[in-house]
């Protein structure tokens, strides 16, 4: 089963080689990582989504909270949370297929941040299954590049 | 407020941790701090002549002591060198300090000569490393690094310390104290789950204590013989336990798991209870983890909440340091009615005891035995690894903490005599064992050096059978006896190295001669290397194979 972890760590160079490291040296999986500055810029936040068995994800919480850059770890799959990531496309879009693009485009709520002759290059921000679902049906005109960046995560309520 | 060098503020933060002693080597990278340390230094430098030493005698001091251990060593090779010392370290949760010289900052990352990313690569094998990019840093670095290593799962923690810091200058005020917000380990282990325990304990009718090197580390022997006594449980301990609990101890079943007694593994293995204390649950103890005490509950005290669940489930977590958890356990424990089972127990004491067939070869575990009776028991042993290392587990019967020194967890060939000194090091008074076999005294036999001009009195018992016995014996029993580079045929005559270094030779090839030469060795106030030419052949038994059940164990003679 997918998890949602997330990690605040000091923001010290290293501290991502450590987590890293801990994940490939233990024969752990990363899904998607992302690390991003809290709103007190000494730590920082990472955003695991990790997936295995129960023992495993116990494991992984454990062994991360035995590093001692880490000040906490917190499983989001097991609380009410909010998820979003932000995808990058670059699609082909010539001629009539252009409109066509742009009409899948209005019904995800993506934005158009490049344009030219051959391509659009469309920014989607959602969940997983938006995500998925705007990349099943730009597919066929010809996905030239895509680029995710991992899943960010937040707990609902105060 | 004058400024002082980087070296200096690393010395004089080592002597505010109460440092004793540092094992060490030169090197480019490190010359200043050893120039600091030339003159009017209250730390005593032993200088080896190989890294690898260096951090195992750090070691050897930590685990003899209680201390952390402190190594030093250069940049590059030198620092590479002390990887295999800390790993050690790191698997058995021994707490060193391992300082490493590095090009200067500004070199950093331009494959300068004797340039290697320590930190790097010792990331996985510490318990956390820093790289010191200013001199103002090294004073609050040092105090986090001792605190760090001896507090909470001791481990081993990496100090880089490139040339420009230990030779830069700043500000020195020493600390006191300090708070690392994201590092706090608990101590003091949940009330609700010790009286669970407690009743658990009072309930079960086959129960078995089972305890590592965390009753070492945390010192709770003392405690661990209270809950004994008070409840009339057996004890079994492991390979980084031994001394825990006393050896020659009416409850004590000795070491479980591989080469365990067959007692220990049978009582685990019919138990209803297991009280785990500061242990992990390894390969080399379980066997075949789904065979394992298969009608136990278990009871897991440990200060690594990592250990707890992980090989096996376990019904009372208790989290944190064995002694604290033992002392309020003890409060409210009651003794098990448990007096058909210690009665069955006792039973298999007397069927399947240690026993070897003495049958006028110089037989290895008469050579421990001899060494543990001369020695009362009250010395410290260091062993290699191998046959070795099982032959003095079973047959030295160690009675206090702090005074069998192994390599458990990494299985580190060559730990042994250096670990030695860094124990006579630590107690210059009293009498250091290494039980050595003749491959592993070979990876560190340059130490001789060390010892001889230190004059560190330690004494060496190689258990020489010209093979690396383990591998031997598994290619015995289970590669058809096929002896693929087990055979170390050219074996030097260890009397004349001994004697080339400086160092006192002897050698004895009949068992009427061991008593007289452990005497002799025993009266030399010199470094002596005892050559033991042992039945060449002679296995290690009981034995369960790797992987198979506590209860398939091989018996060498019924």
């Amino acid at each position: 089963m997918k998890h949602t972890i997330s990690v605040l760590v000091e923001n010290r160079f290293g501290v991502l080689a450590r987590v890293a490291g801990l994940f490939s040296g233990r024969g752990y999986n990363i899904d998607s990582l992302c690390v991003g500055e809290t709103v007190d810029p000494s730590i920082s936040r990472m955003t695991i989504v990790t997936h295995g068995d129960d023992r495993v994800i116990e494991q992984i919480e454990k062994q991360l909270n035995r590093l001692i850059d880490v000040i906490r770890v917190n499983d989001l799959t097991q609380e009410d949370h909010v998820e979003r990531e932000l995808v990058l496309i670059k699609v082909k879009a010539e001629n009539e297929k252009r409109r066509d693009v742009m009409e899948i485009a209005n019904i995800f709520r993506a934005k158009v941040v490049d344009v030219n002759p051959k391509t659009l290059t469309l920014e989607i921000t959602g969940d997983e299954e938006k995500i998925n679902a705007i990349i099943e049906l730009l597919k066929p005109y010809n996905i030239k590049e895509l680029v995710r960046t991992g899943k960010i995560a937040i707990t609902r309520g105060e | 407020m004058t400024k002082r060098s980087g070296a200096e503020i690393l010395v004089e933060s080592l002597i505010q941790e109460g440092v004793e002693a540092i094992f060490g080597y030169q090197g480019g990278a490190v010359l200043p701090i050893f120039d600091a340390m030339h003159e009017k230094c209250p730390i005593q430098f032993i200088l080896v002549r190989h890294e690898q030493a260096a951090a195992h005698a750090a070691d050897g001091y930590a685990r003899s002591t209680g201390k952390a251990g402190v190594c030093l060593a250069t940049s590059g090779p030198g620092a590479t060198n002390l990887v295999t010392g800390i790993a050690t370290a790191y698997m058995d949760s021994i707490p060193i300090i391992a300082l490493t010289g590095q090009v200067p900052t500004s070199m950093i990352g331009n494959d300068a000569f004797q340039e290697a990313d320590i930190v790097g690569i010792t990331r996985p094998i510490t318990k956390h490393s820093y790289l010191v990019k200013e001199t103002k840093d090294l004073a609050r670095v040092v105090k986090e690094a001792f605190y760090i290593a001896q507090s909470g799962r001791p481990g081993p923690v990496l100090i880089d310390l490139p040339k420009d810091v230990s030779a830069g200058f700043a500000e020195h005020k020493p600390l006191r104290e300090i708070e690392i917000r994201s590092y706090k380990p608990t101590y003091s282990g949940h009330i609700g789950q010790i009286k669970r325990a407690a009743k658990m304990i009072a309930e079960s009718h086959q129960p078995v204590i089972y305890t590592g090197g965390g009753v070492i580390s945390s010192g709770a022997a003392k405690e661990l013989k209270v809950l004994v006594e008070k409840t009339g449980i057996p004890v079994t301990t492991t390979l980084m336990g031994l001394g825990g609990f006393p050896g020659d101890h009416p409850l004590s079943l000795g070491m479980p798991g591989m080469h365990g007694t067959k007692y220990a593994n049978l009582a685990i293995t019919e138990s209803d209870l297991i009280i785990a204390i500061g242990a992990r649950f390894d390969d080399r103890v379980t066997g075949k983890i789904d065979e394992f005490a298969p009608g136990a509950k278990i009871i897991h005290i440990d200060i690594d909440p990592t250990s707890i669940s992980k090989n096996i489930q376990v019904d009372i977590p208790i989290v944190g340091d064995a002694k604290k958890i033992l002392q309020e356990l003890n409060k409210i424990v009651t003794a098990p009615k448990i007096t058909a089972w210690t009665k069955k127990i006792k039973g298999w004491k007397k069927e399947h005891p240690l026993v070897y067939k003495q049958d006028g070869e110089l037989k290895p575990q008469y050579v421990v035995e001899q060494i543990c009776k001369i020695t009362k028991g009250e010395a410290i042993v260091t062993t290699e690894v191998g046959q070795n290392q099982m032959w003095a587990a079973q047959y030295y019967l160690c009675r206090e903490p702090r005074a069998f020194l192994s390599s458990g967890g990494l299985g580190t060939m060559g730990y042994g005599f250096p670990a030695a000194i860094g124990a006579q090091v630590g107690h210059p008074e009293k009498l250091v064992f290494d039980i050595a076999g003749d491959g592993s005294f070979q990876m560190n036999i340059q130490e001789l050096a060390t010892v001889v001009e230190n004059e560190l009195p330690v004494k060496i018992a190689i258990l020489n059978n010209q093979y690396l016995g383990m591998v031997r014996q598994w290619q015995e029993l289970f590669f058809n006896r096929r002896y693929a580079h087990t055979f170390l045929g050219a074996i030097p005559d260890f009397v004349k190295v001994a004697e080339a270094y400086g160092a006192v030779g002897m050698r004895i090839t009949k068992p009427e001669e061991v008593v007289p030469a452990l005497k002799e060795a025993i009266h030399t106030k010199k470094p002596v290397v005892m050559d033991f030419w042992i039945a060449q052949e002679e296995n290690v038994f009981p034995m369960v194979p790797a992987g198979a059940a506590l209860t398939q164990m091989i018996e060498g003679m019924a």
